[in-house]
């Protein structure tokens, strides 16, 4: 490794998604091998050694550490020049006449104060442990606040929810991945057209799928608000939830609210549906679970009861070929879509092992392995801890798609490919050749591997959701616009009853 | 709530991809330039309570409202041993308590020059001797001067035979004291303590204390006591900062003492001298802006909950902050050597770490708070005129207010960023900026530049955790 350039920067920060690009646009350069360029956590750092670098032990999480292997000392000098090139463009202030700059705002509260027009809505995204300063500062300054930040302390969320409370402001969040406010997607956000439903989620990709079914009937949304995968547990008790539903009561474009959520506390939710009712607007609620209603038939019955008519979502679903006999293997990247797969599964196949289980002895060990049935959720806060959610970084998904294709248990694969506002621009792109490479492994140990995507989009997604559905449907996957759908397809091709999907 | 009736108006923190989705949507969105907080691991823990204490918004308000209300006036002139008790062999000094065998060079340099000035020692070598022995329950000892409601530049020693200015506060009625200032060069705040720095300190005692005293008990009785927190307002608008440069504040406060010092009987050849030395040391308003703005700290003490920093003093060793609401601890970390310019042949190498109790007007919003307002002396930050509106306009971002009084003409007469947040420190990362003088690392060198410094940045996240301990716990359901 004589070739490493390695070197570590004290208190240069950025985020880990800038990095991310940054990382590949050095690595990009000619000559250059492998480069990373990353704050020096413990799993970056770990990241680093696994390519075969050797960062100094004691780099922190407050360092940026460089990592570049190349052919030359003529390529490490162009990836360098190119490194500082990508992070100056990044941040910088206005000059004005008399050479000073303006400084970049450090705080909410200095761009609020700065701000011509006052702002209405923060929206933080700092690494969880730091999220609370953040939201708690936007409240101050009399700002509703989207926690899209995952790990936060649920003691920080009860306190942030009862000062918006006397503040008469709304928390969305923490771990809020979803919103929509005045036509604005926030976060993980598919591009819906306007109209009459308003839409509360205690679940990010629950949210996404419910208006993106609503959007295939030319149903708009008034407005979206995430209320955080916590927010109807027992210790949260639906605080945000309430609030959410009060401000949609009010709004006069919302006309129907359906309120989404992941299985909840059953004492709140029996408190939150007897709220919903005393409300003037009618309020659909949607609380996943076994026997429940899935997102697909949520949609249709909000789509009835404003009076347009039903028809089933799109697929692209000629191939492959019933497999009875193996494992099905879920690989997701939205929380509530990988729920609704175990729960829709679980009826036919029984136990479903899992990172987020639906029963607690059907927990899936640290290694997230096991020989029968099982889904994996790769945006649970425990895996996201130090990187980028799964909807922008795929590394971890494509690389259990190649373990998968090389393990003769696995026989159905169902990936979910979420598009929208903020999550990876062109996913299809890395996803269809590992798709295409798993399919060739397995075929070559005399398997067929079928896989089935559930695609989480609407027609006017910045992605171009047809080209990315052809593409995965060329890398030999059948694509499935309804999550539901796509999970009872690949249980039909488990099971090799794949007649009875449709 | 409006949060619903318009298109959202955002400010984002974090990823700077959800903003760049965002003005994709052609919605209005300000991202802000966030960075992990100074300290160690835990202190976002800290920093939450600190936020979370349901005291600690409005103890800030309050906190920095005095603050700014806090008002500064000339009431008397007095030796040390009347106005503040001083006995023989009691001595204060700059910055946070420190014992002989930690004092720096000047910091050792003063307090021997004022052992001999007070006829303590008839040599520096009886002095050093005396002192170094002091810890051995001797009847010499030292204390900081912020302890005594005083302020001392550079090394800060006062003697109980030096004069004091000392002022109050009218809205609140505090005092505060500082020496008279010496001048520049070999003088004993810088460390120097040869024969013509115990001679000129022997006649400001003797001549100019005294004549000084007349004139301003006289100027006090016929028109009221020098407003001296007026004259620092308007020396903001004639190019100075009040730290580094009090040019425009030194003559303007001649010019409010002279009638008196004509009329006062003493013969004129004093009176001559001593004007003659006011209006010759650039400096000598400094030793009035200090106190003002010790006024204006002291003012904002002892509000539970509030992080605003009420003091920042280094004693040429120890950099300390003590903080509204966490009493009179003191939060210390290693003293940085400030970055500047040299006199003479003086380099890096002859510098002590930075010295002083006058990072109080930074305390109180000027100094390097307000260097935009002091083109002339940008060459301690960088040489550009830019550079000085940089760094006033950086210090809002850590302050919580900005002063209506003292303004900056070529900022569209914006008040000074005033009252540093040990959180908004914390948070942000930016440290405060401190002009200053440089002292020799010698004892009895004296000044050897001036120049720019940063307090050590551990000293913010440390209150900000003490802080925490005095707030309760962030817990939810408390409704």
């Amino acid at each position: 490794m004589s070739g490493d350039h390695v070197e570590v920067r004290r208190g240069a920060y950025h985020d880990s998604v800038t990095l991310m690009q940054v990382s590949r646009q050095v690595a990009d350069v000619d000559g250059v091998e492998a480069a990373q360029v990353a704050m020096g956590t413990e799993l970056n750092l770990d990241f680093m050694r696994g390519v075969g670098f050797d960062p100094p032990a004691d780099a922190g999480p407050n360092d940026l550490v460089v990592a570049v292997r190349a052919g030359g000392d003529d390529a490490v000098a162009a990836a360098l020049a190119r490194l500082e090139e990508v992070l100056t463009t990044t941040g910088g202030g206005s000059g004005d006449g008399l050479g000073g700059r303006d400084p970049e705002p450090r705080t909410i509260g200095s761009a609020v104060r700065r701000a011509v027009e006052p702002p209405s809505l923060a929206l933080v995204s700092v690494p969880g442990p730091h999220a609370f300063t953040e939201a708690w500062s936007a409240l101050q300054a009399g700002l509703s606040v989207l926690v899209f930040s995952d790990n936060v302390p649920v003691e920080q969320e009860v306190a942030l929810k009862d000062e918006a409370a006397r503040r008469g402001l709304l928390v969305m969040g923490p771990d809020c991945g979803t919103a929509v406010v005045g036509g604005i997607g926030l976060g993980f956000a598919n591009q819906v057209r306007p109209g009459p439903v308003g839409v509360v989620a205690a679940s990010g990709t629950g949210a996404q799928q419910v208006m993106c079914m609503l959007d295939t009937r030319q149903v708009g949304v008034s407005h979206c608000l995430g209320v955080g995968g916590r927010d109807l547990s027992a210790t949260v008790a639906g605080r945000s939830t309430k609030a959410a539903l009060a401000l949609l009561d009010e709004d006069p474009a919302t006309e129907l609210v359906v309120l989404v959520s992941k299985p909840p506390d059953p004492a709140v939710a029996a408190d939150v549906t007897a709220y919903a009712e005393s409300l003037s607007t009618p309020v659909l609620v949607a609380l996943l679970g076994p026997g429940q209603d899935d997102l697909t038939t949520v949609a249709r019955k909000a789509v009835e009861h404003l009076g347009a008519e039903w028809a089933d979502p799109w697929s692209w679903d000629e191939q492959p070929a019933p497999v009875a006999g193996g494992s099905l293997r879920g690989l997701f990247a939205g929380g509530t879509l990988c729920d609704e797969a175990m729960l829709i599964a679980s009826e036919t196949l029984g136990e479903v092992r899992s990172n987020i289980p639906l029963r607690p002895e059907w927990a899936l060990g640290e290694d997230l392995r096991s020989p029968g049935h099982l889904m994996v959720d790769f945006g649970d806060d425990a895996l996201t801890q130090g990187r980028a959610h799964p909807m922008i970084d795929q590394r971890t998904r494509i690389d259990r798609l190649a373990a998968e294709g090389a393990d003769p248990s696995c026989s159905v694969l169902l990936l979910d490919v979420v598009l929208g506002h903020a999550a990876n621009p062109d996913p299809a792109a890395e996803l269809a050749p590992a798709i295409a490479a798993a399919r060739g492994r397995a075929a070559e140990d005399g398997r067929e591997l079928a896989v089935v995507v559930s695609l989480c989009a609407t027609h006017d997604d910045p992605q171009q959701p047809r080209r990315q559905a052809d593409l995965l449907h060329d890398a030999g996957a059948s694509v499935w616009l309804s999550n539901a759908a796509a999970a009872r397809h690949a249980v039909a091709l488990v099971t090799g009853s794949t007649g009875a999907t449709r | 709530m409006s949060l619903l009736g318009s298109q959202p108006r955002l400010v984002a923190v974090g990823a700077q991809m959800f903003a760049d989705a965002v003005a994709a949507q052609a919605a209005p969105v300000q991202q802000v330039d966030w960075r992990p907080p100074l300290g160690e691991e835990g202190v976002e823990a800290d920093l939450a309570r600190v936020l979370a204490d349901p005291r600690h918004a409005a103890a800030n308000e309050t906190a920095v409202a005095r603050m700014l209300a806090a008002g500064a006036e000339l009431v008397d002139v007095r030796p040390a041993s009347e106005a503040l008790a001083l006995d023989k062999g009691a001595f204060l000094h700059a910055g946070p308590p420190i014992g002989w065998d930690r004092a720096s060079g000047p910091l050792r340099g003063a307090l021997i020059g004022a052992m001999v000035y007070e006829r303590l020692a008839a040599t520096p070598e009886e002095a050093e001797h005396a002192l170094a022995g002091a810890a051995d329950g001797g009847s010499l000892h030292w204390e900081p001067c912020h302890h005594h409601r005083t302020v001392g530049p550079m090394a800060g020693v006062v003697s109980p035979s030096m004069w004091m200015f000392e002022l109050r506060d009218p809205v609140h009625g505090g005092t505060a004291f500082c020496s008279l200032n010496e001048g520049l060069g070999k003088v004993l705040r810088y460390g120097a303590y040869g024969p013509e720095v115990v001679e000129r300190l022997r006649w400001m005692s003797d001549v100019l204390g005294p004549l000084l005293q007349t004139a301003v008990r006289a100027r006090t009785d016929s028109g009221g006591p020098v407003d001296v927190k007026s004259i620092a307002a308007q020396m903001l608008q004639m190019g100075d900062e009040g730290h580094n440069r009090n040019r425009a504040g030194t003559l303007m406060f001649l010019r409010e003492l002279l009638p008196s010092l004509i009329d006062s009987g003493a013969p004129t050849s004093d009176v001559a001298e001593a004007v003659r030395f006011v209006s010759g040391n650039d400096h000598f308003f400094l030793n009035l802006g200090m106190p003002a703005c010790k006024l204006a700290g002291d003012a904002a003490r002892d509000v539970p909950g509030s992080s605003l920093v009420v003091a920042m003093a280094r004693n040429g060793t120890d950099f300390g902050i003590q903080v509204s609401g966490a009493g009179d601890q003191w939060f210390t970390g290693p003293a940085n050597t400030p970055d500047g310019l040299y006199l003479g042949s003086f380099g890096p190498e002859d510098a002590n770490p930075d010295i002083g109790d006058s990072a109080i007007t930074e305390t109180g919003g000027i100094g390097g708070f307000a260097m935009a307002a002091a083109p002339a002396i940008v060459k301690f930050v960088g040489g550009e005129v830019g550079d000085a509106i940089e760094a006033t306009r950086l210090m809002y971002e850590i302050t919580l207010a900005e002063n209506p009084v003292y303004q900056v003409p070529v900022l569209g007469f914006r008040g000074t960023p005033t009252g540093i947040d040990a959180t908004l420190v914390t948070r942000t990362g930016i440290l405060p900026h401190i002009n200053t003088g440089m002292a020799g690392r010698l004892a009895g060198t004296g000044q050897v530049g001036a120049g720019l410094v940063n307090p050590p940045a551990s000293i913010f996240p440390e209150a900000v955790t003490a802080l925490a301990a005095l707030a309760p716990p962030v817990v939810g359901g408390g409704s």
